[in-house]
């Protein structure tokens, strides 16, 4: 099947649907590709670079859209500007188009698909389910964002955010507080803990609280009983207690923070209001917000969705194209998750694809199928992962346990071995004695002895301790010249498979032992 | 020779024995303590056959030098991979050896004990036999388990451990007749019957258990053969059989220790066998994930851009024979500057430094193949892990379920690593019947296919 690569259109817009090197991975699955002159440019990927990842370069839009089974795209289509006319128009009936869609927010640009007869897969859509994860273009992107969120508030934050005592005087950290602790916020966290900053971070969700401390930040924590997880794995209202006491915890911490990022989004509804004016207000000169969140209404009152706002000092940016910022690595991560969605439909690796609606991931992404609208899917109920025990603790507690019961089990042990030999020695004639005297000395040697041997001998030593059994010899050589027949036959298979063991054990401990060598 | 030059030859050469196992402490005086090894035996033997007592030096010379011959043939044919089944077959003639002495013992009319020491030496006698054939079928079933012959997965008998019992009981009663008995009427017989169930008793003992608890149950064989020897040396009045039995006894008894703790199992519940009965409800919450296969070239790559690499052989690596290919890796990662480590989990493979000896033979020096301990705080920092054909032993349940039955065992933490890379067969799970999370994680890529093939297509492409 042939898949074309449209330019985006949208303005502003540096993504492009595959990198040149998910498209080698697409060939393999035996499909052919064509993507649209300089479609990859604005994300540094030349058209030679994909013509030499095996794709051909198509100059016209029109023809790219008219000769593709498969469209691949970032944006949802819209009108192009160079063509004029709706996207929509140019999707041949019986073909497959995968972008964006968000079909929720764009009812009528569905019924505009579904009008051209073809298949759309939204890569918004993709149900949060571990199976789906490779797929998941949202985390890829939030994830860009969660960065690139950082990176734009250093550059508009005119301190260091590391510490640093220095010749000419002693600089403090940059104290940040990132709210939302999904993939985009741990994102943050990370990025702003690497370049020296103080982070903490806050979440209504409380199986955040160990991600963040994961990525050494601290979590703030709320005095307050309600759960924040609803379903998918994402935020859910709260109730108006706990967001009083939320927005108290914010007040506090915004007088003495330099950079806020927000992040919260609760599905399918307006962005939550976290941060007042009169916090804003009460940042020092010279603070950064960044509202991950602007595109939806945002989660500060001043944020301007695309723009950065100078606010009583305080810069408020409301940018809402992040992972469009860092094309290259954006478009990498989303065509790799096509890539593998493409894995998904093309099981026979012929370069066919099947949309097999019977499979809930593929049908949750379907949102048009054959001209048809099937969106909203079915809903999936999916457990989210729980909150895990605290495993280690767990474990330690259990390890513990058992070496301290070794202790003193091993001190009675020691204690019933004494008696028994005392016990012994009472009955046993002086004879004995002294054998059973060799005896447990000997025992006592090899445990000495035996426990300095490093693991990695412990093939060999089973095999030179075999060899060394092999001593029972001795025993079949005092018994070969003896009086009846059948004690001699005995005694001469016990020598013949003694001397076995004997010369076998060693030799072949010897051909291990030679083959041990350091390093040279 | 007299009798003050026999001993002190026996003393000497128990000291050479003892040097022997010492030197094994490390890689460098391992080949010197081999030798002494070697030296002492010799010795003991030399000193044996010039005792008043043995003669038919023809009959001896010519045994020795046949017995001697096929063992060198086996241990220059053998292959390291098939090295616990010769360890278990070995284990087996040292177990067949000691029955045949003690029997020998007790038909010979030479002894001539009274009283107390009468009973001792029948008690000796009679130990002899029990070990000894306990410890030959028992090896001869691990030979067999581990060869392939015999299916690996445990026998479960309903009632084996009444039968375990009844066995037991019926030993220490036959051992109550056995004593006092007359030789030629009824002793022979009682003597014979024990040994039928001692043999029985190794054959099932050993049947219940599965494949992987072999490095414990090579370990306690090893044991018992030492066991074996020293009771014979009890019976014939013999000091240098009781030193080595004793040094072999607790060597073996010291290894299977250490194999328990390493699978955080007891080890009675090792020996009673039927691990995986209970573990069928083990495979929960993983129903919905899947796994993220990579192929060769991705592999290469993701090898190529690491600065650390660490490498976790299993069992699985050993059955591939794939370790010349790893080697081969592991040189040419070396050569472009990437760090090269191997991590070695106490039970991976079927016996105690099963891996490291293959390791050793595709040539891979030893000081950079390190222990569970010495590597696992070290993971975090690893760039990408490549586990090959390990299981068990690299799942993170182990830590993080309490309830599962592989909970508190000592695992390579390789999930903490940046990526790793699982080489397996298929999804099947390990030994323990337990699914591995591992390889659900968003950081573990899956390299399906046979691990040599695979390790080959991955050296090609980074050539």
């Amino acid at each position: 099947m042939h898949i074309g690569i449209p330019k985006e259109i949208y303005p502003g817009e540096r993504r492009v649907a595959v990198s040149p090197e998910v498209v080698s991975h697409l060939i393999k699955l035996g499909f052919d590709l064509s993507i649209e002159q300089e479609a990859g440019l604005p994300a540094s990927f030349s058209d030679a670079a994909y013509q030499r990842a095996g794709a051909s370069i198509e100059p016209d839009a029109r023809t790219l859209w008219a000769s593709s089974d498969i469209v691949l795209k970032v944006r949802a289509p819209s009108d192009h500007p160079l063509l004029g006319v709706q996207e929509t128009t140019l999707l041949q009936p019986n073909t497959t188009l995968i972008s964006f869609i968000w079909p929720d927010q764009n009812p009528e640009l569905l019924g505009l698909m579904a009008a051209s007869g073809a298949s759309v897969l939204a890569m918004d859509a993709v149900p949060r389910i571990s199976r789906a994860q490779k797929l998941d273009a949202l985390s890829s992107m939030a994830n860009i964002a969660g960065y690139r969120a950082v990176i734009e508030a250093a550059s508009h934050f005119g301190r260091f955010f590391t510490g640093q005592v220095t010749a000419a005087g002693k600089v403090p950290p940059a104290k940040i507080m990132i709210i939302g602790a999904g993939v985009a916020g741990l994102a943050a966290i990370g990025a702003a803990g690497n370049m020296g900053a103080v982070v903490r971070a806050f979440d209504t969700r409380p199986e955040a609280k160990e991600q963040v401390e994961s990525m050494g930040a601290e979590f703030l924590m709320l005095d307050f009983e309600e759960q924040g997880s609803g379903a998918g794995g994402y935020a859910k209202v709260m109730s108006e207690e706990f967001i009083a006491a939320e927005m108290a915890l914010f007040a506090q911490q915004a007088r003495e923070l330099d950079i806020i990022i927000t992040t919260a989004l609760i599905p399918g509804k307006p962005a939550p209001r976290l941060i007042t004016a009169d916090m804003v207000a009460s940042m020092k000169d010279g603070s950064v917000i960044v509202d991950l969140a602007a595109e939806q209404g945002g989660n500060c009152e001043l944020t301007r969705p695309g723009e950065v706002a100078l606010i009583e000092g305080v810069n408020v940016i409301g940018y809402t194209d992040l992972p469009s910022r860092m094309p290259a690595q954006s478009s990498q991560l989303y065509g790799t998750n096509i890539r593998y969605l493409l894995e998904d439909l093309c099981p026979g690796k012929d370069g066919q694809i099947l949309l097999d609606m019977s499979d809930e991931v593929l049908r949750s992404m379907t949102v048009v199928q054959s001209g048809e609208i099937t969106w909203p899917p079915p809903e999936i109920k999916v457990p989210v992962i729980p909150a895990k025990p605290k495993p280690d603790v767990q474990t330690q507690t259990g390890v513990t346990k058992t070496s301290g019961g070794n202790k003193k089990s091993g001190l009675i042990g020691l204690g019933i071995v004494i008696a028994l030999i005392i016990a012994v020695g009472s009955v046993a004639p002086a004879s004995f004695m002294n054998h059973f005297t060799v005896f447990i000395l000997s025992i006592f040697v090899g445990w000495q002895v035996i426990w300095n041997v490093t693991p990695a001998l412990h093939t060999p030593l089973m095999s030179v301790t075999n060899a060394i059994s092999g001593i029972i010899v001795i025993g079949a050589l005092l018994k070969i010249n003896a009086e009846p027949v059948l004690v001699v036959v005995l005694a001469a298979v016990s020598l013949l498979i003694a001397s076995i063991n004997v010369c076998g054990g060693f030799l072949v401990t010897q051909k291990m032992l030679r083959m041990f060598r350091r390093d040279l | 020779m007299s009798t003050g030059m026999i001993s002190s030859a026996y003393i000497a050469a128990s000291i050479l024995f003892i040097l022997s196992l010492g030197g094994l402490s490390g890689q460098e005086t391992a080949r010197r303590g081999n030798l002494f090894g070697i030296l002492g035996m010799g010795l003991a033997i030399a000193v044996t056959v010039f005792t008043p007592k043995v003669g038919n030096y023809g009959l001896i010379l010519g045994l020795m030098v046949l017995g001697g011959g096929i063992g060198a043939i086996v241990a220059a044919r053998v292959q390291m991979t098939a090295m616990p089944q010769l360890v278990a077959l070995l284990h087996s003639l040292v177990g067949l050896a000691a029955v045949l002495v003690s029997i020998g013992t007790y038909i010979d009319p030479d002894s001539n004990y009274i009283g107390v020491e009468k009973a001792i030496h029948e008690v000796e006698i009679f130990l002899g036999v029990l070990i000894g054939a306990v410890t030959f079928t028992g090896s001869v079933i691990a030979f067999g388990k581990l060869q392939g012959v015999i299916h690996s997965r445990p026998l479960m008998l309903p009632g084996r451990h009444v039968i375990n019992i009844l066995i037991g009981l019926a030993c220490v009663w036959l051992g109550w007749i056995f004593v006092g008995a007359d030789p030629l009427s009824g002793g022979m017989l009682v003597l014979l019957i024990a040994t039928f169930l001692a043999l029985l008793f190794g054959v099932h003992m050993v049947m219940a258990i599965g494949g992987a608890d072999m490095p414990v149950v090579i370990s306690m064989l090893n044991s018992y053969s030492g066991w074996a020897a020293a009771a014979t040396g009890f019976m014939l009045s013999n000091d240098l059989l009781i030193v080595t039995g004793a040094l072999v006894g607790s060597s073996g008894a010291i290894l299977s220790y250490i194999m328990c703790r390493a699978m955080n199992r007891h080890f009675l519940s090792v020996i009673l066998g039927g691990f995986g009965s209970t573990t069928t409800s083990a495979s929960k919450d993983l129903g919905e994930a899947t796994v993220i296969a990579i192929d060769a070239t991705e592999t290469a790559q993701l090898l190529g851009e690491s600065r650390q690499v660490v490498i976790v052989p299993g069992y699985g690596m050993a059955v591939a024979h794939a370790q010349h290919p790893v080697s081969d890796l592991t040189r040419l990662l070396r050569d472009k500057g990437i760090k090269v480590r191997f991590a070695i989990h106490p039970v991976a493979g079927r016996m105690p430094g099963h891996m490291n000896v293959l390791l050793a033979e595709a040539k891979v020096p030893y000081d950079i193949v390190l222990e569970m301990d010495e590597i696992n705080d070290e993971l975090p920092d690893v760039d990408t892990v490549l586990v090959i054909g390990a299981n068990d032993i690299v799942n993170p349940s182990a830590q993080e379920d309490p309830d599962g039955p592989i909970a508190g065992m000592p695992v390579l933490e390789v999930w903490k690593a940046e990526t790793t890379i699982v080489l397996k067969r298929s999804m099947a799970t390990g030994y323990a019947g337990v699914d591995n999370p591992l390889f659900y994680r968003e950081k573990t890529r899956m390299l399906f296919g046979d691990a040599k093939d695979s390790m080959e297509q991955v050296l090609a492409e980074l050539r």
